[in-house]
């Protein structure tokens, strides 16, 4: 026995080692202006702080991979305590990463047991079953809070902010994930899509004084002409090579609308495009010409979150929309062809399936909500330009659909809420937000490599749990 | 003898140097079993990527006859050739939609008829009534196939989960819910052991007494050439060097000199 804990001690001396040589010039040392030049502050304080979370952090992993587990939750449990306690630390972020060091010694503790838990359940005849309802129950529940979000009194205007932002981007995960979860393309410009709707809900607007919900349709068939422009040259090119191509199509829209000066006004974007309408009544506090407000229809006092719910709302009602037709397309003959050409695509033009087709409308669908989407973008906004539409977009837009697994809908929904509420709410921690984005993506990883909702559901049971045969 | 379901005239098929089908002709007649056996790279299987659509022939011409029609396959794509002329086909390497379910394999394969029941999506995304018996009947051959094939338990289960044999069945009921007149089978027995290959045998005569579908057969496992197929076709070096009933084929000198390498002296003449 001691001369295991002596082997502990060890390793975790010499990782704290590691840790201090790596840390003293990022942590230890910081350039500062001392108003004569720049100089140095020495930061040896958190330094010390951090190597000894990171010993205590080791020695706790040893502790519970040797079957300590008591041990090493107890160790866990002092280092929340020290990062939560009131004392004094050079900086916030300390206590965060000694409370987080101990939250992860805990869940070190409990994982054997959660996992052994969780697979007895599966193992179960029932646990098949449990899981099922468990998802739809998970999604019903998820879908109430989300209506009476508003209403919580807890909620400020930042918090409705971010998520309507949060719903925008699980619209576009749900969209995108018809493209790249269900029928297997690998798109990369999907912002493409995104831009079309906004900017032809933008011009539109502007140009012609056509309204949200007049052009809102228009913007989603603009959005799937587009993709089937696209999809009609390149869907012959499989995998890598129509990445590729996407990945270019993303970028020449870009540069389009940056150049074109006459038509999208280049660079310096278009402004002042109007807002949605309530059966004709605008959010505003004093309405233009011949309009009339929100405030004054209601008669309720005019309050600026008015408009924000009313965004909220429409986002919500538009994210479902794309959810409810998604889930009726995979039980549709069309649905069950994208996920088998995901699957093989030489098996499918064996069966007689035309793969050209069915990969244009997968394409197109897809872009379709994309175009939807955009011109909710543009109308929230007021104000767009081709800066809102590069490939880190895309690239986002893709990491939720792939971390929330592919092809499940619920999962994107955790992942859109991870990947854009994460740095939202880190943004205290400043320039180590970026940090906390990396370590999520990577936890999910390590963890769900398949993503967070890795289980496929079958379009179609013939043997249904609940006794009877097929319809 | 009645008229041929598929005709291969002068079948010719060259990739860069290599000549790998030579001048090959030959028929196949519906209700009939039909295999074309050889030694490996004998050219098999390029004569069924060139009949399923997967090559362009160099030369030949490959007829079926639809009906009273009679259709060109070399002019046709890809997947038209399953639609259109009815010619489905099995894959050496199993090629099952391996994430997707036995029962959605089987709905897959009835792909083209459920889509203009469901008016390309139309009907079937405001649910009407015309679309739901559509694919209750697709249903109900998907479950009359898993029945034949014994995976009637096993129909919600993930195809790419289910045992080897159980999935070159599932495999060929796959090919049969196209509603084929010519079936292309390549290599079905390889891999199956003695039992799964005689049940294997059973449901390829169920498929051509029963359903009146003309098989095409490449097989290495002479037990299943020999006791059900009607009609032998021997490519060696991508030429056809013997044609004919299994009995008369057998006794073939140019045959036994392909697979046993013999010098011609010592073949045995019958």
């Amino acid at each position: 026995m001691g001369l295991r804990l002596a082997t502990m001690l060890k390793d975790a001396a010499i990782t704290a080692f590691v840790a201090a040589a790596l840390g003293i010039f990022i942590v230890g040392f910081r350039t500062a202006d001392t108003g004569s030049g720049l100089g140095f502050e020495y930061h040896f304080v958190d330094l010390a702080i951090a190597v000894a979370t990171v010993f205590c952090g080791r020695l706790g992993l040893s502790l519970a991979a040797n079957g300590l587990r008591w041990p090493s939750m107890a160790l866990g449990a002092v280092l929340i305590l020290v990062g939560v306690a009131p004392m004094r630390m050079p900086s916030d972020f300390l206590h965060w990463f000694v409370a987080l060091g101990g939250v992860l010694l805990i869940g070190r503790g409990i994982w054997p047991w959660a996992t052994d838990a969780v697979a007895s359940v599966q193992t179960r005849p029932s646990g098949e079953r449990a899981r099922e309802i468990g998802t739809k129950w998970f999604g019903w529940i998820l879908l109430a809070a989300a209506v009476l979000l508003p209403f919580m009194p807890f909620v400020d205007q930042k918090t409705m902010d971010l998520s309507v932002l949060i719903l925008t981007y699980v619209m576009l995960g749900w969209g995108l994930n018809i493209v790249v979860g269900l029928a297997g393309l690998l798109d990369l410009g999907y912002v493409a899509f995104y831009a079309v709707g906004a900017y032809s809900y933008a011009l539109l607007s502007t140009q012609y004084g056509l309204g949200f919900w007049v052009v809102l349709p228009v913007a989603g068939m603009i959005a799937a002409l587009f993709g089937v422009l696209l999809g009609f040259p390149v869907l012959r090119l499989r995998g890598d090579y129509l990445a590729i191509v996407t990945l270019g199509f993303g970028e020449i829209i870009r540069l389009v609308l940056l150049n074109w000066v006459d038509l999208t006004n280049g660079p310096a974007g278009i402004g002042s495009i109007p807002g949605p309408t309530l059966f004709g009544a605008v959010f505003s506090e004093t309405p233009p010409a011949g309009q009339r407000s929100f405030s004054e229809m209601t008669g309720l006092a005019f309050n600026a979150n008015h408009r924000l719910i009313y965004l909220y709302y429409i986002i919500l009602l538009l994210a479902l929309i794309t959810n409810a037709f998604t889930q009726r397309m995979r039980r549709l003959p069309v649905g069950r062809a994208w996920e088998a050409l995901r699957e093989d695509e030489i098996a499918c033009r064996a069966l007689g399936i035309n793969p050209t087709n069915t990969k244009l409308t997968a394409f197109a669908v897809g872009a379709m909500f994309a175009g939807f989407a955009g011109s909710f973008f543009a109308a929230k906004q007021r104000f767009i330009s081709p800066e809102s539409f590069v490939f880190i977009e895309s690239a986002i837009i893709l990491a939720i659909v792939v971390l929330g697994g592919m092809g499940s809908q619920i999962g994107i929904v955790l992942a859109a809420v991870l990947l854009i509420g994460l740095p939202e709410w880190f943004r205290e921690l400043g320039s180590y937000r970026m940090l906390a984005f990396g370590l999520a993506m990577v936890l999910i990883m390590v963890f769900r490599p398949r993503g967070i909702v890795a289980h496929r559901r079958p379009s179609i049971l013939l043997h249904p749990p609940n006794g009877g045969g097929a319809r | 003898m009645s008229a041929a379901l598929i005709e291969v005239e002068h079948l010719t098929m060259r990739f860069g140097g290599l000549l790998a089908v030579d001048d090959v002709s030959f028929s196949a007649r519906p209700r009939e079993i039909t295999a074309i056996i050889g030694p490996n790279g004998a050219g098999k299987t390029t004569v069924f990527n060139c009949i399923t659509g997967f090559y362009k022939p160099t030369i030949g011409r490959l007829t079926v006859q639809a009906g009273d029609r009679a259709m060109l396959l070399e002019r046709m794509m890809g997947h038209e050739i399953a639609r259109k002329a009815g010619v489905a086909r099995t894959f050496q390497n199993i090629r099952l939609f391996s994430g997707m379910t036995a029962l959605e394999n089987l709905l897959v394969a009835q792909h083209n008829r459920l889509m203009r029941a469901s008016g390309w999506s139309v009907l079937g995304l405001i649910g009407a009534t015309s679309f739901h018996q559509a694919e209750a009947a697709a249903i109900e051959t998907a479950r009359g196939w898993l029945e034949r094939i014994g995976l009637l338990a096993d129909a919600d289960r993930p195809a790419g989960e289910l045992p080897y044999g159980a999935q070159r069945r599932l495999e060929i009921a796959r090919a049969m819910c196209t509603a084929p007149r010519l079936l292309c089978l390549d290599e079905p027995a390889a891999g199956l052991n003695p039992r799964e290959s005689s049940e294997l045998n059973e449901l390829l005569v169920s498929i051509r007494d029963r359903d009146s579908v003309g098989v095409l057969l490449i097989e290495h496992d002479m037990s299943v050439v020999m006791s059900i197929s009607d009609h032998l076709v021997v490519l060696d070096y991508g030429r056809k060097i013997a044609e004919g009933a299994p009995a008369q084929v057998r006794l073939d000198p140019a045959v036994i000199r392909a697979y046993l390498g013999a010098e011609e002296d010592e073949v045995p003449h019958a």
